[in-house]
């Protein structure tokens, strides 16, 4: 990655969020929801990436992260009628620092391990709500302000933009040098005076935070619903598969990766045959599946196969290197 | 390739000779300590024996699992996340022989059995083998996916209301000195002992399952000495696919009923139960179910803030709390392995 | 007549690198045939390209066969054993089930060859139970052969023997290589850096240097040969 954006590069963000600030205005409410929802898991995604694709941490505990971010917002909103916007820095804050906490114990977990143990957390973590039922809700979840279609595109998108850039602006400097350091050899990493502890911790916190702004969004975007129902395994899978099908280690990919689980489903659906949950089910796991078995390494190792083979091909025509594969 | 796996590495020589004094081991003392306190337990409570024999029940259902999942892990280093959800599948199958089909039930039971056999080996051979040598986040992608595609197969083929099979085991109980025992719970208990029995002597006793372990242990050398080492990788996913089903058989007859979600939670059990005993240990993923099994009845009997909500988040926090103090697992070897 | 093993003009890459650049040998039925070099000229790639455990071209014909696109499993059900760098041994497993893995592909007891595998490693049947990782570095390079033997292989590739191994070790195992020769007819080819032992077991001797056959011949004409004797045998 290089540390100043290229021509092509910036040309492409602009017209990207110009597309983005457009396309409201031309579709309905409910296609600005699913798109809200990408942007949503566009977050998530982002957030799973700095900590998979650049630190080399493995989590399938995303969604536990989320759900603590949905619902700082439902319970500042639901008990103190905070403002959202309000509700989702503090979503960000606490977990910024609920992801430092879950990074400490990570430390000495890698792997499978590590792995298993936040996919545990996953699995724990809507169970919470439950328990305390009589402050978080319970099954039937907490009620947070609900807001317009319109407003919460707005929000989410803008939210995306600023994350995106800071993802882009922390990972090019010295962290994202340590970050990637750590990935590719911790003991190299070590060896060249990388803090292990700090910016491994630090990985977990970014990560967590960023999925705590998306589990915000997510609540609003159900109907501002809070409930465990939502937080399932199932989300943090999603998200899981959204990484993979992004490919790790592109900021790029993270886009393709949340159209990818954001509006699969919703297209599925609206086929005859297999419009049933169920049939999406189907649709989806097979996709996920296509989709590894052609592209193993994501849409970011297509990319950079593809950027490989160009370089390739400007090279061989300067000097007639023999092209090794 | 080759020069990694054939490279042997000096602790586990270290660890073998550890092996020799066997109650030198820590992993033993605590084994002991558990048995100690089990059987004091049993004798001072019939409460407590009667929460041991359904928690030994329900471990031999997470065992079976975990040792299913350390099959392939061993194998492949993968970790199979659609392992319940494969089990889950069988289970619908013999739901389908027994009641829409009216096959008796063991028959079913034995049916189904060398459908999951077929079933595990052509999951191998379509999804895992294309991703097998590209990398493990792929693998554990595919796994998945088949995840949600199972369900979803499941939910379209079947439904997802509550369905109900014949019980195996009748519904009788039994009164051992004041103990009431479900002879479903013996029934679980043994049918579990059999088929781990069972397996156990098809990979020490056998010419395949010794080249099944070769296969898992170092592939590169054992294709030398003419092994088919994908064929034995495709045999793996088969039994273990059979593990599964008898673990899902044995959960529906325990819960009497059947649902697309409910291996979920025995998946999770059998993970916990796996990396407690160390994911590379088939004894240790029995030995882990079992224990995690027990545990958490009497913990649900004896803390009244363990309530069914939260057990499956306290087996998560023992997990993690053992994985903190030996990440390895109780019977884990520490490995040293190039990432 | 036609050699049991053939290669013509091998070439084998590891990714970008080329390690084999056009070697070809010939190994005839009965023989022990010597493949010598430097650390990096390509011995255990010629192995390897034989049991298809790298990536490879050219021709490699066995009892005039083609190997063609044979994986190694299917290479060593054709009768060749193969002792690789590091000798293979399943370190988790028994030494006995080290032997059994060696028998692996036969159809038939291995039984009356295991009692012979014996004659030559008596202490094997004393360490039958223990695990063949905790053997030392000379018993398990024994185990290996005595895994090769059972193979009852036409063809038996072997990797640097005498890496690791001291002095008498190494000279052990080249008499016991040159025994199983001798008394059962076993083919044999052997990459070696002790140029001096291997010579002497040896009928025919190849020398590689970077990826390419450098010399050839009877082994006794290669130990008058000049430079030879300077770069590899040190007098």
């Amino acid at each position: 990655m290089t540390t100043r954006p290229s021509l092509a590069a910036v040309v492409s963000c602009l017209v990207a969020a110009a597309i983005l600030a457009v396309l409201p205005f031309l579709i309905s409410g409910y296609h600005q929801g699913l798109l809200t929802q990408v942007a949503v898991f566009f977050i998530a995604i982002l957030g799973l990436d700095v900590l998979t694709g650049y630190s080399g941490q493995i989590s399938i505990g995303h969604g536990a992260f989320m759900a603590v971010g949905g619902y700082t917002t439902a319970v500042m909103s639901y008990y103190h009628h905070t403002n959202l916007i309000v509700t989702m820095l503090m979503a960000f804050g606490i977990c910024l620092a609920f992801g430092f906490v879950v990074g400490l114990p990570a430390l000495r977990l890698s792997g499978v391990y590590l792995a298993l143990a936040t996919f545990a957390l996953a699995v724990s973590m809507p169970q919470i709500p439950l328990k305390f039922s009589r402050f978080l809700g319970g099954s039937n979840g907490l009620q947070a302000q609900t807001v317009s279609h319109l407003w919460l595109y707005g929000v989410a998108w803008a939210a995306a933009a600023i994350l995106f850039v800071g993802a882009w602006l922390i990972l090019r400097g010295r962290t994202g040098r340590a970050f990637r350091a750590i990935r590719d050899s911790e003991v190299a990493a070590t060896s060249s005076g990388v803090e292990l502890p700090i910016y491994k911790t630090l990985a977990f916190g970014i990560s967590a935070a960023y999925a705590g702004v998306a589990g915000s969004l997510f609540v609003l975007a159900t109907n501002g619903y809070a409930s465990p129902n939502e937080f399932t395994v199932a989300l943090s899978l999603q998200i899981l598969i959204g990484a993979a099908v992004a490919g790790l280690g592109s900021l790029w990919g993270v886009l393709v990766g949340a159209v990818f689980v954001g509006l699969l489903p919703e297209v599925s659906s609206s086929v005859p045959v297999v419009g049933s949950t169920h049939g999406q089910d189907v649709v989806f796991g097979l996709f996920v599946i296509v989709v590894i078995l052609l592209l193993p390494t994501g849409f970011a190792g297509l990319l950079a196969r593809l950027r490989v083979r160009l370089t390739r091909q400007s090279m061989a025509s300067i000097n007639s290197d023999p092209g090794t594969s | 390739m080759s020069a990694v796996q054939t490279r042997e590495h000096p602790a586990l020589r270290r660890d073998r000779l550890a092996a020799l004094g066997p109650l030198g081991k820590p992993v033993n003392l605590i084994l002991v300590g558990a048995a100690v306190f089990l059987l004091i337990g049993c004798l001072s409570s019939q409460i407590f024996a009667q929460q041991t024999v359904v928690g030994l029940a329900q471990g031999a259902v997470y065992g079976s699992l975990a040792l299913a999942l350390v099959l392939i892990y061993r194998a492949t280093e993968v970790v199979n996340f659609a392992q319940g959800e494969m089990a889950m599948f069988t289970t619908y199958v013999a739901y389908q022989l027994t009641t829409s089909w009216h096959v008796t039930y063991w028959l079913a039971f034995a049916l189904t059995l060398l459908i999951a056999f077929v079933f595990g080996m052509g999951v191998q051979l379509v999804f895992i083998r294309p991703v097998q040598h590209t990398s493990v986040i792929a693998v554990v992608i595919v796994t998945v996916g088949l995840f949600i595609l199972i369900d979803g197969v499941v939910g379209w083929v079947w439904g997802a209301d509550i369905k109900f099979m014949p019980a195996p085991f009748g519904n009788t109980v039994y009164h051992v000195g004041g103990v009431a025992i479900a002879r479903q719970d013996i029934g679980t208990i043994l049918v579990t002992i059999a088929s781990v029995g069972l397996l156990w002597l098809l990979f020490q006793r056998t010419k395949l399952g010794l080249g099944m372990r070769a296969a898992a242990l170092r592939p590169a050398s054992a294709r030398l000495v003419g092994v088919r080492v994908d064929r034995m990788l495709a045999l793996g996913w088969g039994l273990a696919a059979v593990l599964g089903a008898v673990a899902g058989l044995m959960a529906e007859a325990s819960e009497y009923s059947l649902q697309p979600s409910f291996m979920q939670p025995i998946l999770l059990y059998a993970f916990a139960a796996a990396v407690l005993g160390g994911l590379e240990s088939p004894v240790g993923a029995l030995v882990g179910g079992v224990m995690i099994g027990i545990f958490l009845n009497l913990l649900g009997q004896y803390v009244s803030f363990v309530t069914s909500e939260i057990r499956l988040p306290f087996a998560f926090l023992v997990l993690i709390v053992v994985l903190l103090i030996k990440p390895t697992g109780l019977f884990g070897k520490k490995k040293v392995r190039k990432v | 007549m036609s050699a049991l093993l053939e290669l013509d003009e091998v070439e084998a890459r590891y990714g970008p690198i080329t390690a084999l650049h056009g070697v070809s040998l010939a190994v005839e039925e009965g023989s022990i045939v010597a493949v010598l070099g430097a650390n990096g000229a390509g011995k255990t790639t010629t192995l390897r390209a034989i049991s298809n455990t790298v990536r490879r071209s050219g021709d490699v014909r066995f009892a005039g066969k083609p190997l063609g696109a044979r994986g190694p499993e299917e290479v060593a059900r054709l009768g060749i054993a193969h002792v690789p760098e590091g000798r293979g041994t399943f370190s988790e497993l028994t030494v006995w089930e080290n032997l059994r893995l060696g028998a692996y592909t036969r159809h038939d007891s291995f039984k009356a060859d295991a009692d012979r595998v014996l004659d030559y490693f008596p202490w094997l049947d004393d360490r039958r139970n223990q695990e063949a990782g905790t053997l030392s570095g000379g018993e398990q390079q024994m185990l290996a052969l005595a895994r090769a033997f059972v193979q009852r292989p036409k063809l038996l590739l072997l990797d640097e023997p005498s890496l690791g191994l001291a002095p008498v070790l190494v000279t052990e195992i080249f008499r016991i290589i040159r025994e199983l020769n001798e008394r059962e007819g076993l083919t044999v080819l052997v990459v070696e850096q002790n140029a001096h032992l291997a010579l002497q077991a040896a009928t025919t001797a190849y020398v590689l240097e970077v990826g390419r056959v450098a010399l050839s011949g009877p082994s006794d004409e290669l130990q008058q040969n000049e430079s030879v004797r300077r770069s590899y045998l040190g007098y």
